[in-house]
């Protein structure tokens, strides 16, 4: 690892972020791509909860019984009804933890 | 009219709570950096200048894998390219600023500091500072993002394996989404972005991470197109 692949990368990342901030003024883009860009979030983040889930540190699918997938159905439904981030992570880190250590040990 | 401290200190307060996550991520980023032998300046150098969670350890791990830097370079490139959809949601709110503020302002814009003043952005529209709370989510972000990796380097990873922290980052994601399961196209949206992001998972450069938002943003303007 040298540093000017660390600027490279660091450049690379800069323009990702800067591009359509500073480059894209508000007449570039119509009420239909507006409209689109409302789901942004949602079609986003996904692609970090899943393979977060679902695929382990050496890129394999896990077993459909892995403590993760409670974990996260457990974070879903505790964040659904309180609307509260803190809880939701500590109710998945929590029952992921009870999971592997009280059950599975 | 809230005033540009107030703003600020909001975007501070919301982000606040996925530090929970970050936090415990950053020092294993920083440990993970030495573990693999890296020289531990260049690790924190990784931390400034990219300035982007999982970037940097894919990064890490193509480099000591034997990867060419091109290789490395170009995943970096790729798994942040995220943040065009960002920056195209978030440029209709600051659209007013200078040229030389956005260009400050786009360093510091990350995924929960885009998902938290997104949603504040929505429900304030008429705020005159409404920058002041992106400002504000960023900086408690590059803030607690440099100490904890720089704490992993030098401490290493005092924070047990076994835990598997790693596991808070997608739950800090399902706290960010989890309303929006209560409308039928969201919920197509995510499900399409999620099974496409397995199915494409080994994809080259990471590629997955922008092929299933691309896929799911066309279901979304299928889904917008069949409600009219």
């Amino acid at each position: 690892m040298t540093l000017a692949s660390i600027i490279a990368a660091g450049i690379l990342t800069y323009f990702t972020r800067m591009t359509m901030i500073a480059l894209i003024s508000r007449d570039m883009l119509g009420d239909k791509i507006k409209a689109v860009l409302e789901y942004v979030p949602s079609a986003v983040f996904p692609a970090i909860i899943f393979p977060g889930i679902f695929i382990n540190d050496y890129g394999t699918f896990i077993e459909m019984n892995d403590p993760k997938i409670f974990g996260a159905l457990v974070a879903v439904i505790v964040g659904y009804f309180s609307k509260n981030i803190i809880a939701t992570i500590l109710a998945g880190l929590v029952s992921y933890w009870f999971l592997i250590f009280v059950i599975f040990s | 009219m809230l005033t540009k401290k107030q703003l600020f200190k909001r975007g501070m307060l919301d982000i606040s709570p996925h530090m929970l996550s970050v936090i415990p991520f950053g020092i294993i980023c920083g440990a993970i950096g030495v573990e693999l032998g890296f020289n531990p300046y260049l690790v924190y150098a990784m931390s400034f200048i990219i300035f982007g969670g999982a970037s940097q350890i894919v990064f890490l791990q193509l480099l000591s894998g034997g990867a060419s830097s091109l290789v490395a370079v170009t995943s970096v490139g790729i798994i942040n390219s995220r943040h065009l959809l960002y920056g195209a949601v978030l440029s209709e709110y600051l659209e007013k600023l200078s040229f030389i503020k956005k260009l400050l302002i786009s360093y510091v814009v990350v995924d929960q500091g885009f998902a938290e003043s997104n949603k504040f952005f929505k429900k304030h529209r008429t705020e005159e500072y409404l920058h002041y709370h992106l400002i504000g989510t960023g900086c408690t972000m590059w803030v607690c993002w440099q100490t904890a990796t720089l704490s992993g380097i030098i401490l290493g990873s005092f924070v047990p394996e076994e835990l598997g922290l790693k596991f808070a980052i997608p739950l800090t994601f399902i706290a960010i989404v989890v309303q929006d399961l209560k409308k039928l196209d969201h919920v197509i949206v995510m499900i399409t972005c999620g099974l496409s992001s397995l199915l494409f998972f080994d994809a080259p450069f990471k590629s997955y991470i922008i092929i299933s938002p691309v896929i799911a943003l066309f279901v979304a303007a299928l889904l917008l197109r069949l409600k009219k």
